[in-house]
């Protein structure tokens, strides 16, 4: 012990002079950490995370089973939430409803990515008519808003999570080609893509392999926001009874149950309301966060 | 002269700008006889580049190939599809460009770049593509091969990036290299190393160099042939020594002219007057001929054809005596 306090000792002389050009390669407010926004995102998804992840460990209760004895009690110690109108307590509930949305979300955020990715980077790549079909179909997704479009497709394929999935991804997509496109179409007349190309490299290698390293930063920023949609998107959804069926939790239909009760239980609506809020929030900050570190130039 | 290995045929590259149709390579022929460097000389906007790019068929989206034929091993680049060309391009013809650093991708790591090569055209694993790699490096004489291998491109000089490029170059053992302005961005010191290593690294693999440059100590110090460039054409063609001893077109030299001699200073350097024509609506007759000092009636309307005028070498100009006849009365001169 003596020996490395003996050692950090005699470093620290030589140490502000090396610190500064490290400064100076790496400004202060690039380190990852330093970032107030990204740090207060990460505390707020991280705690939301542990608190979802540990559910079963952390309530007495099952989420599903009704105890029509217990029904419509407060806040108490054994119901820290107090329960609903079939008696299922309100906490378990939300812990159990934020895994199923959290879930979702994730998995409905990664496959527009991908499928936007790749038509993105082709129609930028390439040009010509590809780049003409793959725009227009980004065209006339956009023309209609999110959520209109997200509701009528799920009404029309039924509910259910696979649904969502369906929906959340042949609507998210064209964020992503946009974002990627954009990007690929200033990438590719530099010269290492020019220097690939001499080096008879396939297309397919130099889309995946020198193109898509350099602008994939754009769409991972985008997609952080975009969780946050596709949270109210299927949150949305339950609360019209289009998404997650019951008895399965999720903050929607918890929302939309709790709505018969709100002159006389309120918390039964509002907690899950706030749930959606503050991890929308946490997102939020995660992708501003992000944002600001990513952003190339500064 | 036996069969060279690659012959250029009266190439045509067109490029559609906004003020209509360029012609950026008007007719341009070419021959690399095996294990020689051709130097391939003229201003900026006079074709070099553009002849390169339409070799490997990776011209620009706008430009293309209109009439001519690039032969190599008897086939026809010209008109090959891009997965025909991509078995040629690195294990045939490499390429070394002018800006080290914008050709490198600056998210990956160099040895893997190198290694790229290898792994996709002699089928190496990716093991023996790494070792191949380091092995490059240390033969352009990147030191501690083995670390850098790991380092990005923003890590490295100026000069070191060149030696990855010409590493990249060598790594699947092409029998032709082209360099477009490869010393251009580097300070003078560095160029000669560079250049140096590229000349001898060539030799001993017994590799052709098409020189693209508009540096003529340059080209002296590289190469054993010499074509001259203007407005899309070859203006004169021969051999490294008779072309800057005896420039028989007033734009050679022009060029020798305007390039400062350490040997023979001059008090004051002379400049080409004027400025390169548009290739959109080139001048008729000779192109050179509104900027040239010796030019007659009759180069207005003659469009002076490429004529050897000794052996191997060829110059494009009615009036070529009279270049000899000022540098014959200037060394009497001296």
């Amino acid at each position: 012990m003596s020996a490395i306090s003996l050692s950090a000792g005699a470093g620290a002389p030589d140490s502000p002079p090396k610190e500064a050009a490290a400064e100076r390669a790496r400004p202060r407010r690039h380190r990852w950490y330093r970032q107030p926004a990204l740090m207060a995102g990460i505390g707020i998804i991280g705690v939301i995370l542990v608190l979802v992840i540990a559910a079963p460990l952390i309530t007495p209760y099952n989420p599903d089973t009704p105890n029509f004895s217990a029904a419509l009690v407060g806040p108490s110690a054994h119901h820290l939430l107090g329960t609903d109108q079939l008696g299922r307590d309100t906490w378990t509930r939300l812990l159990y409803g934020g895994r199923v949305d959290l879930h979702i979300a994730f998995l409905a955020v990664l496959l527009p990515f991908v499928l936007g990715t790749i038509l993105g980077s082709v129609a930028g790549y390439f040009g010509g008519w590809i780049d003409m079909i793959i725009m227009r179909l980004v065209d006339i997704v956009v023309a209609f808003p999110f959520f209109v479009l997200i509701i009528a497709l799920v009404f029309v394929l039924g509910p259910g999570e696979r649904s969502i999935y369906i929906a959340i991804t042949l609507v998210g997509w064209v964020s992503y080609a946009r974002i990627i496109r954009g990007e690929i179409l200033v990438a590719k007349r530099q010269e290492y893509v020019l220097a690939a190309q001499s080096g008879g490299l396939s297309n397919l290698r130099i889309i995946g392999r020198h193109l898509l390293p350099n602008v994939i930063t754009q769409a991972i920023i985008y997609a952080m926001s975009d969780i946050v949609q596709d949270i109210l998107a299927i949150v949305t959804l339950s609360y019209l009874g289009l998404g997650i069926q019951p008895p399965t939790p999720d903050w929607g239909s918890m929302i939309s149950n709790g709505q018969n009760f709100l002159t006389t239980h309120w918390q039964l609506t509002t907690i899950p309301g706030l749930a959606v809020v503050v991890t929308g929030l946490g997102l939020s900050l995660i992708g501003d966060g992000l944002a600001d570190l990513m952003r190339p130039g500064q | 002269m036996s069969q060279p290995l690659l012959q250029v045929d009266d190439l045509h590259v067109q490029i559609a700008g906004r003020r209509g149709i360029v012609r950026a390579v008007d007719g341009v022929s070419l021959e690399v006889p095996a294990g020689e460097a051709v130097g391939l000389v003229g201003e900026s906007g006079s074709g070099k580049s553009m002849t390169l790019r339409a070799i490997l068929g990776v011209l620009p989206p706008e430009a293309r190939v209109t009439a001519g034929r690039v032969l190599l091993d008897g086939a026809d680049l010209a008109h090959l599809g891009n997965s025909q060309l991509n078995k040629i391009r690195g294990p045939k013809i490499a390429m070394i460009f002018q800006e080290p650093m914008s050709a490198l991708n600056p998210v990956m790591r160099v040895g893997s770049q190198i290694a790229e090569g290898p792994q996709v055209h002699l089928g190496m694993n990716r093991r023996q593509a790494a070792e191949r790699a380091v092995d490059l490096m240390r033969r352009v004489g990147i030191p501690d091969a083995e670390r850098r291998y790991r380092s990005f491109p923003h890590e490295f000089s100026g000069g070191m990036r060149q030696r990855v490029m010409i590493a990249i170059a060598l790594s699947c053992e092409p029998e032709l290299i082209l360099c477009d302005e490869p010393t251009t961005a580097l300070d003078v010191t560095i160029q000669d190393q560079i250049l140096r290593l590229l000349t001898k690294l060539c030799r001993e693999s017994g590799t052709s160099l098409v020189f693209v440059t508009h540096d003529l100590p340059v080209v002296a110090q590289v190469c054993d042939q010499l074509a001259v460039m203007y407005a899309g054409r070859i203006v004169e063609r021969g051999s490294v020594q008779e072309v800057l001893t005896e420039p028989s077109h007033p734009y050679t030299l022009g060029l020798l002219r305007s390039a400062p001699d350490v040997d023979h200073p001059r008090s004051s350097l002379e400049a080409i007057p004027g400025s390169p024509p548009s290739l959109v609506s080139p001048p008729a007759g000779c192109r050179f001929h509104p900027r040239c000092k010796f030019a007659e009636e009759d180069c207005t309307v003659t469009e002076p054809p490429l004529r050897l005028i000794d052996a191997g070498h060829a110059t494009a100009c009615l009036h070529f005596e009279r270049c000899l006849d000022e540098l014959r009365t200037e060394g009497a001169d001296r």
